[in-house]
């Protein structure tokens, strides 16, 4: 009996659906955050929106007889754009919470879940929270985990903005385990053979749907239509198709506890991230870190400018002083440029950064890597100087000094800009060298193209794209400075031709 | 003339390189508006001699005057402290020509004359200029004042070598083989304008092994050899009626 009413009130609801719709309603607008946000909504392959909360969304909206429409909006600014009245409602895995019932209104569960926690494979079993004490446990920030996870004495949480960041910590080692919701436990490292899950499940939470709470009617309206959606048994089917259904759902919303369809989502979604994607999938999915791309490129040049500078100066100082100091700036200098030439920059960039603070010098990391590079290329570029004011005839200065000039007047208007000339392809082979060798200050913390790289191919794990990727950045800034030189020196040419 | 007032005038001038003795007691001096030439074999101090006088080297003992500076430095005694001072006095009145040219390369001909009237006299750009062309002009070189030096011939070059060293007004000329480093076509255009030089009154020593020009230009020639002057006399008796045997034996190579 009770079957027969259920497939009339299917029978019903697909007879009605068409004249519903006709019916002149405004669209339901919704909002999520995509990034990184499977299984909730989020961008397939073939950038298509998908996801089990995109389903449910437009059940819902069906039985509302209305559109959904998709609006897009950071995580950050999904609460405050409800506010604002930028859509109707919000749908992202927002744990119902009395902290955030104050300031929205949730509808009834949709989902109830549970934290998962995940270790590496082959970790003895963590039955207790308690047993993470003094271990290194990763999480995302502003979660229902991380507020589970702070109460217990001793853990050392480690927060993290995306999910792929955090287990890939624990295959590395650097994390002990990582507890979050099972919806993303699933499917970021449950088809992950490095890792395991672990220990019961942890705590329950529920996601609502968020509404304004201006809009009382709206609220009363969308739980209607969620309960004909669970009643229907369509919420099992997406569940299950999503491999979402699990005992805790279907004790909640008191149904049958198997799924009811085999769980062909969960599997695309695992098929999908197993292949390598094709190379304009990939272009495409690299259109994403072009802020970090170009703000990382500006930190480049900025260092690589500056450094440079230094060395010239200073550079230039070491070589007057070699070639034309008394004997002990003469022999200050030579040491000087022996002993950096003799040492890595990787290990003087580490001794200013790490070392000095021993001795009470604390350098911020911007000035410890332009510091570092400009006192290494100094002592190359001392060489150079070197090499071309000597490389200058010694007749030269004896005519500036029979004409009256002082050896100083005769170095800055006769010698130097002769030497100029000569030292010019060098000094732009080194600002070339400087450019590569800035890489080195991602070690200080600094967020250079070398920086950026790494974080791109944490993200991606595709080390090969973003290797070239980067790569060709360093080509594209080097570029046009040897064109610079190149014009410099032509401008520069006239004197010499013979 | 009643009283003797030398313009340059060098007593008892020692130098040696690393303890090789190069000038052993050279004394002589020479009038306003002179032309003198100093002629010897290869090694026999003139060159050292003449970069003595305007301070490019420094002395052993001696005195050296020049157009009113003077350098002077006792047997054994350190280097007088301020002697760059000195020399660098010295230099601004007594101009250069090497063998050499040692034109800058960087500039053209008319800024190499500039360079130094603006840098150590602070004269006005446009005052150095003016100087500058007048002096191209007179040496013939007026046309190729904005060229650069290595696009001109070794005699244009040596030319505007003069020219430079003259945009500082010197009182006395000195020129080290001015011409030793041209082919043989390009001399006479150089000693045309030292000989135009010298009708104006300019004082000038010269080194040089243009034994025609020294016959023909010099006021009297200096001949050295071994670190001693060997002889100064009236250029036609030195060449004609040469009194000691090693000038007779150095000349004769020339006849």
């Amino acid at each position: 009996m009770k079957k027969t009413t259920l497939l009339l009130l299917c029978a019903l609801a697909i007879l009605f659906a068409p004249f519903a719709l006709a019916a002149d309603q405004p669209p339901l607008r919704w909002a999520a955050a995509t990034d990184s946000n499977a299984p909730y909504a989020f961008y397939g392959p073939g950038n298509k929106l998908t996801g089990f909360e995109l389903e449910i969304i437009q059940a819902i909206a069906r039985e509302m007889g209305r559109e959904p429409v998709f609006v897009p909006n950071d995580w950050d600014g999904l609460i405050p754009g409800l506010s604002r009245g930028l859509y109707d409602c919000v749908i992202c895995g927002i744990e119902i919470t009395p902290e955030k019932s104050q300031e929205v209104r949730f509808t009834n569960p949709y989902y109830v879940t549970y934290e998962q926690f995940v270790v590496k494979r082959g970790t003895p079993r963590v039955a207790s929270l308690d047993q993470l004490a003094g271990k290194q446990v990763g999480t995302l920030s502003q979660t229902a985990s991380f507020v589970m996870l702070s109460k217990i004495p001793g853990v050392i949480v480690k927060t993290y903005d995306e999910e792929v960041n955090a287990y890939a910590d624990v295959v590395n080692g650097r994390l002990f385990g990582v507890l979050l919701d099972y919806p993303i436990a699933k499917y970021y490292a449950f088809a992950n053979p490095n890792l395991q899950f672990t220990g019961p499940p942890f705590g329950q939470i529920s996601y609502g749907i968020a509404l304004s709470r201006t809009n009382p009617a709206l609220l009363e309206e969308m739980n209607a239509a969620l309960g004909r959606v669970l009643a229907s048994g369509e919420m099992r089917d997406i569940l299950s198709r999503w491999g979402l259904w699990t005992a805790m759902v279907a004790d909640t919303f008191g149904q049958p506890e198997d799924p009811s369809l085999p769980d062909t989502e969960y599997r695309a979604f695992v098929a999908a991230t197993a292949e390598q994607p094709s190379l304009l999938n990939r272009i495409i999915g690299y259109a994403r870190f072009w802020p970090l791309l170009l703000q990382a490129s500006l930190l480049t040049i900025e260092v690589s400018i500056l450094g440079m500078v230094g060395a010239v100066l200073l550079g230039f100082a070491l070589a007057i002083m070699r070639v034309y100091g008394p004997f002990p700036l003469r022999w200050i200098a030579t040491l000087y440029i022996e002993l950096i030439r003799g040492t890595p920059l990787l290990i003087q960039l580490l001794i200013l950064f790490y070392g000095l603070p021993n001795i009470g010098i604390k350098l911020e990391p911007f000035v410890a890597g332009v510091l570092g590079l400009a006192l290494n290329y100094a002592a190359y570029e001392a060489e150079n100087y070197r090499a071309g004011l000597l490389a200058i005839p010694k007749g030269q200065m004896e005519a500036a000094r029979a004409l009256g000039m002082t050896q100083r007047q005769g170095l800055f208007h006769v010698v130097i800009p002769q030497s100029f000339r000569l030292v010019l392809p060098p000094v732009t082979n080194d600002f070339i060298s400087l450019l590569k060798d800035s890489s080195l200050v991602s070690m200080v913390t600094l967020v250079d193209l070398t920086g950026a790289y790494k974080q791109i191919a944490t993200q991606t794990f595709d080390y090969f794209g973003a290797g070239l990727l980067v790569a060709t950045f360093y080509l594209l800034i080097g570029l046009p400075f040897v064109r610079l030189a190149r014009f410099t020196e032509q401008k520069l040419n006239p004197g010499t031709r013979k | 003339m009643d009283s003797f007032t030398p313009l340059v005038s060098i007593q008892d001038l020692h130098k040696s390189f690393d303890d090789t003795p190069i000038l052993k007691g050279v004394s002589f001096a020479i009038e306003e508006g002179d032309l003198v030439s100093v002629i010897g074999p290869s090694g026999c101090g003139k060159s050292t001699m003449l970069r003595c006088i305007n301070g490019l080297e420094t002395l052993d003992s001696g005195v050296i005057t020049a157009a009113g500076a003077t350098i002077s430095r006792k047997p054994g005694a350190k280097l007088d402290a301020d002697f760059e001072k000195t020399a660098h006095a010295l230099r601004q009145r007594v101009g250069m020509v090497f063998q050499q040219f040692n034109l800058f390369p960087h500039r053209t001909l008319l800024e190499n004359t500039m360079m130094a009237p603006i840098i150590v006299r602070g004269v006005p750009h446009e005052d150095a200029e003016k100087t500058g062309r007048t002096l191209l002009e007179k040496v013939g070189l007026g046309a190729h004042a904005d060229r650069y030096p290595a696009n001109l011939s070794g005699g244009q070059q040596q030319r505007a070598a003069i020219a430079r060293a003259l945009a500082m007004q010197p009182k006395v000329m000195l020129y080290d083989e001015p011409t030793s480093a041209l082919d043989p076509e390009l001399v006479d255009e150089v000693l045309h304008v030292m000989k135009a030089l010298d009708a104006e009154g300019m004082t000038q020593i010269v080194v040089t092994h243009e034994m025609r020009f020294a016959r023909d230009a010099s006021d009297y020639i200096i001949y050295m050899e071994g670190g001693h002057i060997v002889e100064i006399s009236d250029e036609d008796e030195i060449f004609d009626n040469p009194k000691d045997e090693r000038t007779r034996r150095f000349l004769r190579r020339f006849h």
